[in-house]
């Protein structure tokens, strides 16, 4: 095996794990906050990518779309978590779940009927096009190479976002004593309202950055959701830097499969979560079976 | 929040509802035909109303919420096709042969899934069922891939000295109505014996049971296994009824509709999840008429029913019965 098809392939795997690790990390800061799994994340990763074909059906400019989807879905997120998910705090963490199972389907649906059941193409934003000629390494195609510094950056800002300003500190606070928080006075459900824009932001961000990567359709959101829970489920939910070393990981153990095992590629990283679940099954950075 | 994971609380049945409940529900099946808008939907109800209820064993009665029993579903199913079409074995062994599948096939996904607990359970049932979905659909040589199984055409039933003509729809419909009705006593058995009341126990509060020195896990993985034999034998009628097994019944989608039916018609009771899947279905009926965006009102009535309606149809009938003689 020459070393630069595992080169490209190891890099090709990266990307994909950018887009995984933006999905996770969304779900994950979702669930350490407001203990919710959001079923419906696959499809505001979906409704993302159809708001870019919007966007840029509209403007026709990249980076435009690239600031406007995230605000966008993260606002629609705002809306469901004050009018859908409210009302179920304090119910058990299964009717979060159940109902946000039940606006995938209507997501979906009315994605279906605002731009057709086929799929959309998308094109690799011009300036991006390109990619570099590495002697002896391969090629690298420069969008790529723009997904994982997209992704890259998010991190580094949710970073400084949560471990060096006010509002991380009562995010954090948060996760782990919602009552206390609200005993000293600070407005708790606006912190999980945010928070779940945020995350469905980011769920947004991840489907518009993979699109000109895999296909857009309807149906893009549930494959993906299967792959940002078992990347949650290897990283342990509810931590940051689990979600993004479990993201690369998958990514790159999806990719080198697809080199040299084609037809296991799809199977290998359901191979990976029940290993990970044999010997530990918190996950890799999970803090333990509490929840 | 370190609450445990909360099935809907169904409410104390009145004694006589639960002690007829096998007779009521089959006899309502019995009429089925000649009540339901249709033959196929009557044979619908039949089939997914037992999927749900193989499902309730694990959501309503244990609290566990899986998201993965399309997998037993599937393995029930092309278990008796591939039986069938590709073995040559007869419809009987085949079906045998299905629900064995099955069963085996969650005492796997279940002995791996129960090492997780509340939330995590149901990401990590949906992701091994994902699993079985793609193996079977890369296994195109035994399962037929992407198309779907086909040639399981089974036009009469030998049963002794006699044959059944399979191709009449009464028939088939008392046929599936018999392997309905003796599941469904098998399970009202189990959920009256000490067994069903251990694992209520272990819904109600996980910890306490496990101090009252139950086998917390044992009991989980036996109620994991029978639903997943209960689902399997779903499985196999549907393969009979249908006479192919299309890819999509291990899919994701498939999964979601046990959850949805079972929550719809009551979690926890008996009854509701036939009564979810007869509404659901009926839902789907109805709505597939006039327009190909069905799921959109599925979707939003789901949402309604968890926002507004957490008993489902059924355990809010009982719950509204138990507050008026209170």
């Amino acid at each position: 095996m020459q070393l630069d098809l595992i080169a490209v392939q190891l890099f090709t795997g990266v990307a994909l794990g950018a887009v995984f690790v933006l999905l996770s990390i969304g779900l994950s800061v979702i669930f350490g906050m407001l203990g919710v799994v959001n079923f419906a994340h696959g499809a505001f990763y979906m409704t993302g990518a159809y708001a870019g074909v919007f966007c840029l059906a509209v403007t026709g400019n990249f980076w435009f779309a690239l600031a406007a989807v995230p605000l966008l879905i993260g606002a629609l997120g705002l809306g469901v978590e004050r009018f859908l998910i409210r009302p179920l705090y304090g119910r058990g963490p299964d009717y979060p779940l159940l109902l946000t199972f039940g606006l995938g389907y209507v997501l979906v649906e009315a994605v279906r009927i605002l731009f057709g059941t086929d799929g959309m193409p998308f094109d690799t934003p011009s300036l991006l096009a390109g990619g570099i000629d590495i002697e002896g390494l391969g090629y690298f195609p420069a969008y790529r190479l723009f997904v994982i510094a997209v992704t890259a950056l998010i991190l580094l800002l949710l970073w400084l976002l949560l471990e060096r300003t006010r509002y991380g500190l009562i995010i954090r606070a948060g996760a782990r004593d919602p009552e206390i928080l609200s005993i000293l006075g600070l407005d708790i459900a606006r912190v999980w309202l945010l928070v779940f824009g945020l995350g469905t932001g980011l769920a947004a961000l991840a489907g518009l950055l993979a699109a000109p990567m895999r296909s857009v359709n309807p149906e893009m959101g549930v494959a993906v959701l299967v792959e940002a829970f078992v990347v949650t489920v290897i990283g342990g939910m509810g931590s940051l830097l689990g979600g993004a070393i479990a993201g690369l990981l998958v990514g790159i153990v999806v990719s080198l499969t697809a080199l040299w095992m084609p037809q296991m590629s799809t199977i290998s990283m359901f191979a990976l979560m029940t290993l990970v679940l044999l010997i530990r099954p918190q996950g890799l950075f999970g803090r333990g079976l509490s929840r | 929040m370190s609450a445990p994971a909360a099935a809907p609380l169904p409410a104390d049945q009145p004694a006589l509802l639960l002690r007829w409940r096998l007779p009521l529900l089959a006899a309502v099946l019995a009429t089925l035909p000649w009540i339901a808008p249709s033959q196929a939907l009557a044979v619908n109800i039949l089939i997914y109303g037992l999927y749900a209820t193989g499902f309730n064993l694990l959501f309503g009665y244990t609290g566990l919420l899986s998201f993965g029993h399309a997998a037993f579903l599937g393995a029930g199913a092309y278990g008796t096709g591939i039986a069938l079409a590709r073995l040559g074995i007869g419809w009987f062994g085949a079906i045998a042969i299905g629900v064995a599948a099955s069963g085996v096939l969650a005492v796997l996904i279940g002995a791996l899934s129960i090492r997780s607990r509340g939330i995590y359970f149901s990401m990590v049932t949906l992701a091994l069922a994902q699993l079985v979905y793609y193996i079977a659909f890369q296994a195109d040589d035994w399962t037929g891939g992407e198309n779907g199984l086909r040639g399981l055409t089974v036009s009469r039933l030998r049963v002794g000295p006699f044959a059944l003509d399979f191709l009449n729809p009464v028939v088939k419909y008392y046929v599936i109505f018999g392997f309905v009705v003796a599941a469904l006593w098998a399970l009202s058995r189990v959920l009256n014996a000490p067994f069903g009341a251990a694992i209520e126990a272990i819904r109600e509060n996980e910890g306490r049971a496990l101090a009252c020195g139950f086998d917390v896990r044992r009991m989980k993985l036996v109620a994991f296994a029978l639903s997943g034999l209960v689902c399997g034998l779903a499985g196999a009628l549907d393969a009979l009824h249908l006479s192919i097994v299309p890819i999509d019944t291990l899919y994701y989608q498939t999964s979601g509709l046990a959850v949805m039916m079972a929550l719809l018609g009551g979690a926890g009771t008996f009854l509701g999840p036939f009564i979810g899947a007869a509404i659901f279905l009926l839902i789907e009926d109805t709505f597939s008429l006039w327009t190909s965006h069905w799921q959109l009102f599925v979707g939003a009535i789901f949402i309604l029913a968890v926002l507004f309606l957490p008993r489902g149809v059924w355990g809010s009938l009982i719950a509204w019965h138990q507050g008026r003689r209170a």
